[in-house]
């Protein structure tokens, strides 16, 4: 069978949209776990403030790859029958929430303290100073640098190529054996994660330009 | 659950696993050197704008950033050849390590320089420092102690990110765990303790970072 470059093109856009899914479901996800992950850092209670440092000191120091392994034979364990797709999106939320989590700490934390202190002596409680006072605040330090984190989001759904999910990698490694022009195909494989990268990172840069620009 | 763990087949094979993260240290320490060497230059005229050259490496800082490591391994290993550049498994491995660690720490070590005030310079000249020893003490060594955390974390992420050149058959540790349960079947067990290995082998290296930082750049024995 022959491959027009239309073929291939065509069927790297499928890997494409799947590549694409995948991100937004590891981003979104990993971003409602990686704000729990925040409140546990944060808490004052030192039992659950350890368990989220180790949590994130293990998804931090471990490869991405070792994740996706560990998800996708560690579920298995359990008598669950995980598709790749499954092992994928479960494992990248993961990572996701370690880093996302980090990253809004350091935010939270540039928070002056007395922030702390005049919401509390509004008698606030702890969850209603940070819901209302610290992270109306934070939030704004955090969109650069969150925007510039889904970046290696995309990037990282790359490696699930390994276990078998048919994204933009794993599509063009087929192409390549089937066409025999790996050069073509993974370059234009390349292409593709820098069309959905490269606006991400400008706009990460844009966000960060206008954040430090005098008010 | 009804499973029981056994991890006794694993550690039978530990002198595997052992040689394994031996290799992947040796990948980074190459990748290390020879990617910072890279980002030094990069740095450097990107900072000053020596044209055309800045524009350059420009283009190569963002090509690297915004696609995947395994992309770049892939089209190392697999495409180049198309151009008649064979490389061996540990080759292409290095050389992808190599150029995505350059264009990172072009990024970063870029940030330090631009940190130096001018004045710096112009000091160094009245204390009549020849070139090479106003860049050496005044440029490089600040710039470089001022971005060592983050460059020390970048080095980490791309040792790493070498777990997935087990894909090209670079028998780097991730290979090893590879090798090893495909041989025990105990696909769990033998990930368990490779990621843990792994994990070691960041918090070490991190270390060996900072204490290399305060010893080079920050000037405490």
């Amino acid at each position: 069978m022959d491959f027009t470059l239309w073929d291939i093109v065509r069927n790297l856009l499928t890997g494409l949209q799947w590549t694409l899914l995948l991100s937004l479901v590891a981003f979104v996800c990993g971003s409602a776990a990686g704000l729990l992950l925040l409140v546990a850092r944060i808490s004052e209670q030192p039992l659950l403030r350890g368990a989220a440092r180790g949590y994130i000191e293990l998804f931090q120091g471990t490869p991405l790859l070792m994740q996706l392994f560990m998800v996708f034979f560690g579920l298995a364990l359990f008598g669950l029958d995980v598709s790749a797709w499954m092992a994928a999106a479960i494992a990248l939320t993961l990572f996701s929430s370690a880093f996302l989590a980090e990253i809004w700490r350091g935010c939270v934390e540039s928070i002056p303290r007395g922030q702390w202190e005049a919401s509390g002596s509004l008698a606030l409680t702890r969850f209603e100073q940070l819901r209302h006072v610290i992270l109306p605040q934070a939030l704004r330090i955090a969109v650069a640098p969150t925007v510039g984190f889904s970046v290696q989001v995309v990037k990282g759904t790359a490696v699930t190529s390994i276990i078998g999910f048919t994204e933009l990698t794993k599509t063009g490694g087929m192409l390549a054996n089937a066409t025999f022009e790996p050069f073509l195909i993974y370059g234009l494989v390349a292409v593709g994660y820098f069309i959905l990268c490269y606006p991400l990172s400008l706009s990460a840069r844009y966000l960060e330009r206008r954040l430090h620009a005098p008010a | 659950m009804a499973y029981q763990f056994d991890f006794a087949p694993v550690l039978a094979q530990g002198d595997l696993l052992f040689k394994g993260a031996l290799f992947t240290l040796q990948l980074t320490l190459i990748g290390t050197v020879l990617g910072v060497a890279i980002g030094v230059v990069g740095a450097v005229t990107r900072a000053w704008r020596l044209r055309p050259f800045d524009a350059l490496f420009g283009l190569y800082v963002e090509l690297i950033r915004n696609t995947p490591f395994i992309v770049q391994l892939f089209f190392i290993f697999f495409g180049l050849p198309a151009l008649g550049v064979r490389l061996t498994e540990w080759q292409a491995a290095v050389l992808a390590m190599v150029i995505n660690l350059g264009a990172y720490s072009t990024e970063i070590i870029r940030a330090g320089i631009q940190a130096v005030p001018k004045g710096q310079l112009e000091a160094a000249a009245a204390l009549a420092m020849s070139r090479f020893e106003a860049f050496r003490y005044v440029v490089l060594q600040p710039a470089l102690a001022k971005v060592w955390p983050a460059l020390s974390s970048q080095i980490v992420i791309v040792m790493l990110g070498s777990a997935v050149c087990s894909q090209i058959a670079t028998e780097e540790l991730s290979f090893a765990a590879n090798f090893i349960q495909s041989r025990n079947f105990r696909a769990f067990e033998t990930y368990l303790l490779t990621t843990l290995l792994y994990l070691l082998m960041a918090i070490v290296v991190r270390q060996l970072l900072a204490w290399i930082g305060q010893r080079l750049l920050m000037g405490r024995r």
